[in-house]
């Protein structure tokens, strides 16, 4: 569903990608490790279309659809899911009338009518469940005065109500303690289907304990240097980053 | 032509008027009414028509606003022969009000008597309650705005000749709210000088909404001036909805003194005008008395929406708030200044203050400027003003779950209004505003010449 070649991309000014490529296929879960600054969150944005991010060289393909040439909000109506790694709050907007929105948004696009209140509060309430996400908390602004794992709970709320084909989760276990990982990780576990993927950006093994994936991808210095099976994840856990960049030559 | 001479032909131009129009203002005015008159142009002529610097009026530079005008004055009641209740529809059910209807600055003679009041409240020409009960009238007007301590409030107090008058005897609770529409109309430019005196004895309740309008197209200018007295533990609310077109201007002047105990909102919106100034002071005259400001702007073309807010503690032990907020688009302008001054006397004291503003282009401008004066070691006071941009992060995450640019931006300008917008304490009031300022975020109402209770045409 996702092919990336050769992805170059700049963040004002400085080139942090530097020829990615990857290819994930439905029903696959891929994870990508790396060091800090190694671009892995850079990925992330870029494919969500987040505008501070130029794409100076390169393709990716979703679906056989040019992805960079869709609008953040068009690739989250194709399929395409960002789970953030810092959530951002909004005063203001109420996380009923974003999800509606959101959900109607994704409804018109498929020239689907929009969803009753009676149904559309059905579905909240089943989703809340799957992620055991507080039921006060849909009640109020969207994230704000969440706590760090409120709010990680509520990407993967919103994911579930969205039901992407692409998930990518940027992060989504820094700041957790191991029982909120342990939700998040069976949230994202239960929507898994064989017709979507899953891409898991971490920095450490410790959610692929729970999330796990069927390749695992090096990311260092911009580029993807090492791909292999789950066991690669074990092994970054026990060695550590350093092993890699002297492979690399560094 | 320097703009001292521009200053002295305004400042000449408008005496000229005063004393070439005295014998109509005086007439059929009650003695206390025209007593004030000639102390009031003196005050005027003293202090001037204040230019970029006055510093009060620093953010809108009147000597260009009355440099460019030569309208038509309203110094004789004008009959209307159409029905303004027909004309002007706002008969929306939810929204159930004690409605009457101001034309120019006037009592409208077709106002008809509201029967629903509770029993000693009145609600009636301004000009008639001072001529047929001086007593009640007389102890209050022009006891709270001084025409020495501003131009605008001398203009005002020398040129006053009507405006609606309201009275809530002691320990009645006016549930419905009073409604009053100002209309300005007409087929020329015109000027209009109203005058209103809101008294709520002690004890009482009351909800005053003023909403001002314009019925045609022409440019018009009004100085319209309120002033309220709020008993001991009296509570009181008033809202203004300014919701008049690009080449009006609107001098708004409210001031407020507060007895002990009680507790006053105000929440002033303006969504459309051409130049708007709003002078909201208030006196904090009694203890434990609780004072809250709000006011939103939203501006777009050239508009301009200033507002200048003095709140003045007085006695220990009192609290205000403040909340204001403009949303400026295109070459748009906007001013706040917010005076807070503790006396000597005023320990603990609670004053905040906030000014947030939105940029949504790179040609609008906003001022701000905080003016905290503290005499008193005992207070908790703070203050805080921003002027920025959409949250652009904000922005992407509404995006990323699929909501395009324009509904998101939409979705963060509301969110941004929302703040203000639910500081209002009348039912149903409160959403009606919330989808006028929807609409109005959403272009849907570009110039509109209803009410907000009926926005829907």
């Amino acid at each position: 569903m996702l092919i990336v070649k050769d992805l170059h991309a700049k963040v004002e000014g400085k080139e942090i990608l530097k020829g990615i490529n990857l290819e994930v296929n439905p029903g696959e879960v891929h994870a990508i490790m790396g060091p800090n600054g190694s671009g892995k969150s850079t990925l992330a944005n870029v494919l969500a279309g987040h505008e501070n991010y130029e794409v100076t060289k390169g393709e990716v393909s979703f679906f056989g659809k040019d992805l960079l040439d869709m609008d953040a909000d068009v690739r989250s109506k194709e399929g395409l899911f960002l789970s953030f790694q810092y959530p951002v709050e909004i005063p203001g907007v109420s996380m009923v009338n974003f999800l509606k929105t959101a959900l109607n948004e994704h409804r018109k696009y498929r020239g689907k009518d929009e969803l009753k209140a009676g149904d559309f509060l059905k579905l909240m309430k089943e989703k809340k469940e799957l992620v055991e996400i507080d039921s006060q908390l849909t009640n109020r602004s969207v994230n704000e005065g969440f706590s760090g794992g409120e709010k990680k709970k509520n990407e993967i709320f919103q994911m579930a109500m969205l039901e992407p084909k692409l998930a990518i989760l940027d992060e989504t276990d820094s700041g957790l303690d191991i029982d909120a990982l342990r939700i998040v990780a069976h949230g994202v576990n239960a929507l898994k289907r064989p017709d979507n993927a899953t891409i898991v950006v971490t920095h450490y093994q410790r959610l692929l304990d729970y999330i796990v994936p069927d390749f695992v991808h090096v990311l260092y210095n911009g580029r993807i240097v090492k791909s292999a099976g789950k066991e690669l994840a074990f092994e970054l856990e026990e060695k550590g980053y350093d092993w890699i960049k002297k492979e690399v030559g560094e | 032509m320097t703009e001292a001479k521009r200053n002295t032909e305004i400042n000449q131009r408008l005496a000229n008027l005063f004393e070439s129009n005295v014998h109509l203002l005086e007439d059929g005015a009650a003695g206390f009414m025209n007593a004030a008159r000639k102390p009031a142009i003196e005050a005027f002529r003293k202090q001037g028509i204040p230019d970029f610097k006055t510093e009060n009026y620093k953010y809108t530079d009147l000597s260009k606003v009355f440099a460019s005008e030569n309208h038509r004055r309203v110094f004789t009641y004008e009959d209307i022969n159409v029905n303004l209740r027909e004309l002007f529809q706002c008969d929306v059910p939810e929204l159930d009000t004690n409605l009457v209807m101001m034309t120019n600055g006037w009592y409208y003679s077709g106002n008809e008597q509201l029967t629903e009041l509770p029993k000693g409240v009145v609600v009636t020409s301004l000009r008639k309650a001072a001529v047929e009960h001086p007593e009640l009238v007389e102890k209050y007007y022009g006891k709270m705005a001084d025409p020495e301590k501003d131009p605008l409030t001398a203009l005002n107090t020398a040129f006053a000749q009507d405006g609606v008058f309201i009275y809530v005897p002691r320990s009645v609770v006016v549930e419905k709210p009073i409604q009053i529409i100002d209309l300005m109309r007409g087929g020329e430019d015109t000027y209009a000088t109203q005058r209103n005196l809101v008294i709520a004895e002690e004890n009482s309740q009351v909800k005053v909404i003023f909403c001002d309008h314009t019925l045609d197209p022409q440019d018009y200018m009004v100085n319209n001036l309120t002033e309220a007295h709020v008993g001991e533990n009296a509570v009181v609310d008033f809202y203004n909805l300014q919701n008049q077109h690009n080449k009006a201007v609107n001098l708004n002047g409210l001031y407020i003194r507060q007895e002990r105990n009680s507790n006053v909102l105000t929440n002033t919106l303006s969504l459309h005008g051409g130049i708007v100034r709003n002078n909201l002071n208030v006196l904090i005259d009694g203890e434990h008395a609780e004072a809250n400001l709000f006011g939103l702007a939203l501006t777009d073309k050239s508009q301009h929406v200033d507002n200048f807010t003095f709140v003045e503690h007085a006695h220990p032990d009192c609290q205000s708030n403040q909340l204001f907020k403009n949303v400026l688009d295109d070459k748009s302008t906007g001013g706040f200044t917010g005076r807070i001054h503790v006396g000597r006397g005023a320990h603990g004291t609670l004053a905040y203050q906030r000014n947030n503003n939105v940029l949504l282009s790179g040609t609008a401008k906003m001022n701000t400027k905080p003016q905290l004066v503290i005499d008193n070691d005992d207070v908790k006071c703070s203050h805080g003003a921003t002027v920025g941009r959409i949250d652009e992060e904000a922005l992407f995450y509404l995006k990323s779950r699929g909501i395009a640019e324009r509904e998101a931006r939409l979705m963060l300008m509301y969110a941004f209004a929302h703040e203000v917008l639910q500081e209002v304490r009348v039912d149903k009031l409160g959403e009606r505003i919330d989808e006028l300022v929807n609409k109005r975020l959403r272009g849907e109402v570009s110039k509109c010449h209803s009410c907000v209770m009926d926005c829907e045409s």
